[in-house]
């Protein structure tokens, strides 16, 4: 008897530490800012995509379904964009150059498509050409299954590795107990295709008979960050969570990430999902937020613009309006810091050839981040 | 007698009126709360409170009460610029969630009468439509 009075006395009290533990691991405001933010881009609403090409100019996706090419000061619409399902989350959303774009001039667009048969949409990939100011040669790589007419999760961002291959995420389409766990079908999943939308023969599902063959890993929820370790060539992915539990996971092949099995979130409305944080055969992330930030967009910093932050990951909140630096020991968070507090929903950062970091606010524009000489 | 079955009728009627709309209300607000769940909850929660300073609350909101045409435009074409609710300035972006105009009605009836908020008009799909840019 006594002893499980003690037992559970440790255990309540082992609980309470680790949260206090947890609670540590808090984002700070740091004492001294050593960079102005510049305004590059005025003016946009949702910059959800950016992509910096050789010429200078900057490319932009407008979630409203506008693509604009910045140049020399000034905005031009680009015309041939794909029609896209605006409802809810979705829209004209991630850009992403080929990792040979001065050979080919291949230009990767990700967008909620209304193609198909039901109403609605779902994830798209697409690759174009840029002539003039027109997309041409455009192919349409993926397009996610069936359509509905849900407001979340369509996840969309789109990165390559060091081995030229495309991946990207899609979203579980606010159908979390359908689709994440069940690689028969699109949504809550990480794909990985070639650059020309082909299905790589090692991919981790292809002899199975009813899975959607570019799947690489599932168990997702809403990824709107991936991005290529730049040392390990790994692609890592963060992803919202429900209320508490967005996650830094590094990606690998047919791992499943256990939404909704395991998750460090609950419910909108405070109810539990699972009593589970871990359980064998699924992942757990190397890093979690509670509470949500609500990531959108990631970039590791390898410029040498910003020395102090070399091998950093810098990741945009939406929910609490600022850019998070993440100082990263190998695959563990050390350190976290507030950057740009109080702007506005930082939607994307990304650190362009030039080796400046640019960040996209929701409602402003894309800024450049100039360290203070 | 004349003048009591008059009165009577109009009684009647008026209560079954009262009903027929409170039973179409309730009816709009199932399917508003769907819509919440689906597009609105994220910023504003489900206690409708948002986070003060970033997403304004519509639980006892000043201006969700007391300006119903602009808070039906901006469910329908999007919210930008400053908004004081409740005495503080919000100066987000609410992008368009793409509703159709049925289901912003709904949403709207859900969001007026829910978390102690209590609309006197039921709002109809004519109502939204009729709002244009």
């Amino acid at each position: 008897m006594k002893i499980s009075v003690v037992c559970t006395y440790l255990f309540v009290v082992m609980t309470s530490l680790s949260c206090a533990q947890q609670q540590k691991n808090k984002a700070k405001t740091p004492e001294n800012i050593d960079f102005e933010a510049e305004i590059v881009i005025e003016n946009l609403s949702v910059p959800w995509g950016m992509a910096f090409l050789p010429d200078g100019s900057i490319l932009v996706a407008e979630q409203s379904g506008e693509l604009i090419s910045f140049k020399d000061g000034k905005k031009t619409s680009i015309s041939g964009v794909p029609e896209v399902y605006f409802r809810g989350q979705g829209g004209l959303l991630d850009l992403e150059l080929h990792p040979e774009y001065e050979n080919n001039g291949w230009i990767y667009i990700s967008y909620s498509s209304p193609e198909g048969e039901e109403k609605g949409g779902n994830t798209a990939i697409m690759r174009a050409k840029l002539e003039g100011n027109t997309l041409v040669n455009k192919e349409l790589l993926y397009k996610a299954t069936p359509n509905t007419t849900k407001g979340q999760h369509y996840g969309s961002r789109i990165e390559f590795d060091n081995d030229g291959y495309l991946f990207f995420s899609a979203g579980e389409r606010g159908e979390r107990d359908i689709n994440p766990q069940d690689i028969t079908r699109d949504n809550g999943k990480i794909y990985r295709l070639y650059d020309d939308g082909r299905i790589p023969e090692d991919n981790p599902f292809v002899n199975d008979e009813t899975a959607k063959k570019a799947i690489y890993s599932y168990g997702h929820r809403n990824p709107q960050g991936l991005v290529k370790h730049p040392v390990t060539g790994e692609i890592w992915d963060h992803e919202h969570g429900p209320r508490g539990g967005d996650e830094i996971n590094v990606i690998k092949p047919g791992k499943n990430y256990g939404w909704p099995v395991i998750t460090y979130g609950i419910n909108y409305s405070g109810t539990p999902i699972t009593d589970k944080t871990e359980m064998e055969g699924m992942e757990q992330p190397i890093h979690y937020w509670v509470p949500s930030i609500a990531p959108s967009g990631v970039t590791f910093v390898t410029s040498d613009i910003y020395p102090e932050w070399k091998g950093d990951l810098l990741v945009g909140s939406l929910a609490f309006q600022y850019l998070e630096r993440l100082e990263m020991n190998g695959e563990k968070v050390t350190n976290r810091t507030k950057l740009l507090e109080g702007m506005g929903r930082v939607r994307n950062v990304r650190q362009a050839p030039d080796g400046y970091i640019y960040v996209a606010i929701e409602g402003k524009g894309i800024y450049k981040l100039v360290p203070k000489s | 007698m004349k003048q009591f079955l008059l009165g009577y009728i109009l009684v009647i009627g008026i209560i079954a009126n009262f009903l027929f709309q409170d039973k179409d209300l309730e009816e709009s607000m199932v399917r508003g709360s769907e819509i919440y769940a689906d597009f609105c909850v994220t910023c504003h929660l489900d206690t409708g409170k948002g986070v003060e300073g970033v997403f304004p609350p519509l639980a006892n909101s000043d201006y969700l009460m007391e300006n119903r045409e602009k808070s039906i435009f901006g469910i329908k074409y999007g919210q930008t610029g400053d908004m004081v609710v409740n005495g503080v300035t919000y100066s987000n972006t609410m992008v368009s969630p793409g509703l159709e105009d049925e289901e912003i009605a709904d949403v709207m009836n859900y969001i007026l009468n829910t978390w102690g908020n209590k609309s006197d008009k039921i709002v109809t799909t004519e109502e939204v439509t009729a709002i244009k840019k």
